[in-house]
């Protein structure tokens, strides 16, 4: 089984790398973007039976600093 | 007085920290990450810079949860002494034994240079042989130096004085300028400025000699 986990600088944490891609996306020419956020996305392969409980624990011990970001688990 | 100074997989300062806690007189024991005991009577552990686990999920994220740091965890709780620069520092805040985080330089350039710095603070064995107030020259070399903390945080560590050392110029978007800060026991600093670089007149300067002579009167007195 797999799961997949979003992390994401949090609201209101100053993103600079979303900032700068935001900008190359303006000289490239794309002028409706607004705001980019950058994030990593973790794919884990995990034994069956593992639950989104231990997951979250994951998360919460290693996978994301929850004093600047969130994250977000999908399971399957 | 007894330092132990961690070396993880990428560490590259831990042999100029070690070599200036040696010039201060204070007798210094390499530890290895995967270590899950200290030496016997340490006073300080120093966890240098570098790039820890090739900065791999985020900047001392892994080295942060590497055997050696539950050993840190104890002593820092038992009211040990520690110091963290530059990954030191990011690994310190990775593990909670300090606030905040340390993020992606604002200007998302690797700086590398010497800064000047204010000593925000003389109350701690790492400042008082500057003085609250001092300017001294220490070197910046990091990529994700650029300080956060949420407004409770830091309003925290400044009605505590917590501050330890201000950027003049911030070079990385650091919240308040902020270089160095101390636990709530003033025991702990993490800073990304490189004292350790600059103990010897030879290789660039002495600004950083205080920090560390500073550090082992205090403690040989204790």
């Amino acid at each position: 089984m797999r799961a997949t986990v979003t992390v994401m600088l949090k609201q209101g944490v100053l993103d600079p790398q979303g900032e700068a891609v935001r900008h190359a996306l303006g000289s490239l020419g794309f002028d409706g973007v607004e705001g980019v956020r950058q994030g990593k996305v973790i794919a884990l392969d995990l034994a069956e039976g593992t639950s989104e409980a231990e997951v979250t624990e994951m998360c919460e011990k290693l996978l994301a600093n929850t004093v600047i970001e969130s994250y977000r688990i999908e399971m399957g | 007085m007894k330092a132990a100074v961690i070396t993880f997989p990428g560490s590259n300062c831990d042999r100029d920290l070690s070599d200036a806690f040696r010039a201060a007189g204070c007798g210094v024991t390499e530890v290895w990450h995967k270590d899950s005991t200290l030496p016997e009577g340490v006073d300080i552990i120093g966890i240098p810079g570098g790039f820890s686990f090739g900065d791999y999920l985020r900047c001392g994220a892994i080295a942060g949860r590497s055997p050696v740091m539950k050993a840190v965890a104890d002593h820092v709780h038992r009211g040990g002494y520690a110091i963290g620069i530059c990954n030191g520092f990011q690994v310190l805040c990775e593990t909670g034994l300090l606030p905040g985080a340390l993020m992606r330089n604002a200007g998302l350039k690797f700086t590398c240079k010497m800064q000047t710095l204010t000593v925000a603070t003389g109350d701690s064995v790492f400042t008082r042989g500057y003085g609250e107030g001092a300017e001294i020259s220490i070197p910046l070399a990091h990529h994700d130096g650029n300080y956060v903390i949420d407004a409770e945080g830091l309003a925290a560590l400044k009605d505590q004085g917590r501050v330890a050392f201000r950027y003049r110029a911030n070079p990385n978007g650091s919240v308040d300028d902020i270089a160095g800060i101390l636990s709530e026991n003033r025991r702990v600093l993490g800073m990304m400025p490189h004292p350790e670089r600059v103990v010897d007149a030879r290789v660039g300067g002495t600004d950083g000699r205080a920090l560390f002579a500073g550090l082992v009167d205090a403690l040989a007195d204790a």
